[in-house]
């Protein structure tokens, strides 16, 4: 520790050669935003295509490259790095410590990123497109039927698991070894203890995620039969895979946006959050819950019925922690003075809508009723409503609740209420007819359609560029925000309790270097 | 330098991430172990099963239908069919059939076939004393074969169960076979 140590670097290099947590959490933050953007971009090319039956704008070949690569990017480019950056911007000074436990592998944690999407954008430019086969890859159509380019789309998956992995591992280190003295495990915010157990998903099926991709690339180019019929293999095999990690991985993105939103809510209705200790079991209930759900996205590949049962029983099992969570929120809200800052908005909205995604996906949950549902756009609305809705929405909450801190100016409070409003109609507008065109049978991934979900999917086209053009709001919000505004003071929210609203606003770029003591 | 205590952590849960990554590749034979106890056969190209020599005694009283379907994978250029499509078996009784391929090709080629049964329930009970899916079959361009199938429908096959469907899915693994680090049936 020199004496030099108290502003960061100039320069470039400040943010190639940064350990700073709040540094590295600003790159994935604004890493997300850009993927954000990208993965936006290709939703809106798949709305235009869709705007009218027909085939108008695309040939279904790039259709199938958009919808792959729109699932893809907002998964593991947008969703993910940003909480990610919330994590890294705010574990820290949640927990009254000075930084990370392992600095220097949070910046190569960070900076695998955006070589991992360099790799899987540039396979636009490659023979035979980009990955065309959708976002849960299923063999053998991303292999035998692949484009050559699947293999940069395996070492891109690769290197997304080893971002994530190391992640979690500093987080993880970080909560269990530096929190400030007294500050005991059931003292911690939700926003850290559901980050903590999301790390421990991330490190639990990452790895099997990277199995998957591993074996995908052992049967195209090593003559191995992993998923292959014809060798002794099976495709099925690869579902089972698949879904051991991409049903953690929908709890992964959703986990932290439940402690968002428990940190939100108590700041705007003057409250503590009701039923604190609840709140944690919940959590954790449900984490270990999605590790024996998996098969209910495959309930039409021929399962015994005994194997049907069981996954659907331990799937609406889930309902019962969630539905613990969101009367815990309705409580914390109840009989408070509550106030409607954009933040609260969004976490208010954030409750209505999720519980709607949630509710669709008990629907799903229903073995019977799912051959129905199976690969429509029913679907694609539950979990558009769950991540769109869901994830996105309480990552703007926590943004804007966290904003001042980072900034040390209040943002243009009116510009972002217009951001919240036409954002949530257009997602609205975009998703909800998607439910009555899916149970009507509109079969998801497809650039055409029979005329009778015509008018639906116009109303889907026009919220989603409502939804889209929104985000512009957002820019110009941000943007003036960075550049000036009412000076924010330390709390910023009256409500505000916990360290990290102790540190000045704008925060420092080194905290907490002498522990705080928590009570 | 991360404290000690940091440093423990990190490699426990890199361990752990590693652990999780042979998990992934566990779950491979996982899968058939799991099939195994649940009772749900997954049948193999490998799955020879083993005769139970009280299994055998056939109980003329009762009938069941067996059905036989030949498919043929994506791009498969033999013919495939079953000599037979249905027939009435005793249970506990030994039953031949065949199924005929030729192929229309100038060339030699190597197919696999793999079973399946339905209803599953019925496929533990299903015994295949010889059967051509135990191995690859090669062909001379323009050959044909009538290929063998002896089996034994096994006594305990639940009274509910009166018509077994044994499908074949035929597969060209010419390529698979002749060269293992080309892609199977990959076509730009």
């Amino acid at each position: 520790m020199g004496a030099d140590h108290h502003g960061p670097a100039k320069g470039l290099t400040r943010w190639l050669f940064t350990t700073n947590h709040k540094d590295i959490g600003s790159m994935y933050l604004w890493f997300s935003f850009a993927m954000f953007l990208l993965g936006g971009s290709f939703a809106l090319v798949i709305r235009s295509e869709l705007f009218q039956p027909g085939l108008q704008l695309v040939r279904p070949e790039f259709f199938n490259q958009m919808t792959t690569m729109h699932g893809l990017v907002m998964v593991f480019g947008a969703i993910m790095p940003a909480w990610v950056g919330l994590a890294n911007w705010m574990v820290p000074l949640m927990i009254g410590a000075p930084d990370m436990a392992l600095p220097r592998m949070n910046n190569w944690s960070f900076w695998i990123l955006p070589f991992a999407f360099t790799m899987l954008s540039l396979t636009f430019f490659m023979d035979g497109g980009a990955p065309n086969f959708g976002w849960t890859f299923y063999a053998p159509l991303s292999t035998t039927y692949a484009p050559p380019s699947v293999t940069y789309f395996i070492f891109a998956v690769h290197l997304m698991g080893m971002s994530s992995i190391m992640g979690s591992i500093n987080i993880i280190a970080t909560i269990m070894n530096m929190r400030a003295p007294g500050m005991t495990y059931m003292k911690m915010p939700m926003f850290v203890w559901t980050w903590f157990i999301t790390a421990f998903l991330l490190i639990a099926v990452m790895p099997v995620l990277a199995g998957a991709v591993t074996m995908m690339l052992f049967d195209i180019h090593f003559g191995t039969s992993f998923f292959s019929a014809a060798g002794g293999g099976d495709p099925v095999l690869f579902q089972h895979v698949f879904w051991f990690f991409g049903h953690p991985e929908v709890y992964i993105m959703i986990l932290p946006a439940f402690g968002v939103v428990s940190e939100v809510l108590p700041t705007f209705s003057r409250k503590p959050l009701f039923g604190y200790s609840s709140m944690v079991y919940a959590t954790a209930s449900i984490a270990f819950l999605s590790f024996v759900v998996w098969a209910h996205h495959m309930y039409t590949v021929g399962m015994p019925i005994a194997g049907e049962l069981f996954f659907m029983y331990a799937t609406m099992l889930i309902a019962v922690p969630t539905g613990v969570k969101v009367f815990n929120w309705i409580s914390t809200m109840f009989r408070g003075s509550m106030t409607f800052e954009t933040p609260m908005l969004f976490a208010i909205a954030f409750i209505i809508l999720f519980t709607i995604g949630g509710l669709s996906g008990v629907m799903l949950s229903l073995a019977p009723l799912d051959f129905q549902y199976q690969d429509t756009y029913f679907v694609v609305a539950h979990f558009h409503y769950v991540l769109v809705q869901g994830a996105l929405f309480s990552i703007y909450c926590g943004v804007y609740y966290w904003l001042p801190k980072w900034t040390g100016h209040m943002y243009d409070e009116t510009l972002a209420k217009t951001h919240f409003w036409m954002t949530f109609i257009g997602v609205n507008t975009a998703f909800f007819p998607m439910h009555f065109v899916g149970l009507a049978g509109m079969p998801r991934r497809i650039p055409d359609y029979s005329l009778q979900f015509a008018d639906f999917n116009m109303l889907s086209s026009i919220g989603a560029f409502i939804t889209g053009f929104s985000q512009l709001i957002f820019v110009v919000v941000l943007l003036k925000c960075i550049k000036g505004g009412k000076s924010a003071t330390d709390q910023v929210w009256d409500g505000a309790q916990g360290l990290e609203w102790t540190v000045p606003s704008p925060a420092p770029y080194h905290t907490f270097t002498i522990p705080p003591q928590v009570r | 330098m991360p404290t000690k205590s940091t440093r423990n952590i990190a490699l426990r849960l890199g361990a752990v991430a590693v652990g999780m990554f042979g998990f992934g590749f566990a779950l491979v034979p996982l899968y058939d172990v799991m099939c195994k106890v649940l009772g749900i056969s997954r049948e193999t190209i490998v799955t020879q099963s083993q005769l139970d020599p009280d299994a055998a005694q056939a109980d003329m009283s009762r009938t069941v239908t067996m059905q036989f379907l030949a498919n043929k994978n994506d791009g498969m250029a033999w013919e495939f069919r079953p000599s037979q499509f249905e027939m009435d078996v005793n249970p506990g009784a030994m039953n031949n059939t065949t199924f005929y391929v030729r192929n229309p090709a100038h060339r030699a080629m190597i197919a696999q076939a793999v079973p399946s049964v339905s209803p599953p329930e019925a496929a533990p009970f299903l015994h295949k004393t010889e059967c051509f899916c135990f191995r690859q079959q090669t062909l001379a361009g323009g050959e044909a074969l009538d290929m063998p199938l002896q089996f034994v429908v096994d006594q305990a096959l639940p009274k509910k169960i009166r018509t077994i469907t044994l499908s074949y899915t035929l597969f060209d693994v010419t390529t698979m076979a002749a060269a293992p680090d080309q892609r199977v049936g990959f076509r730009n």
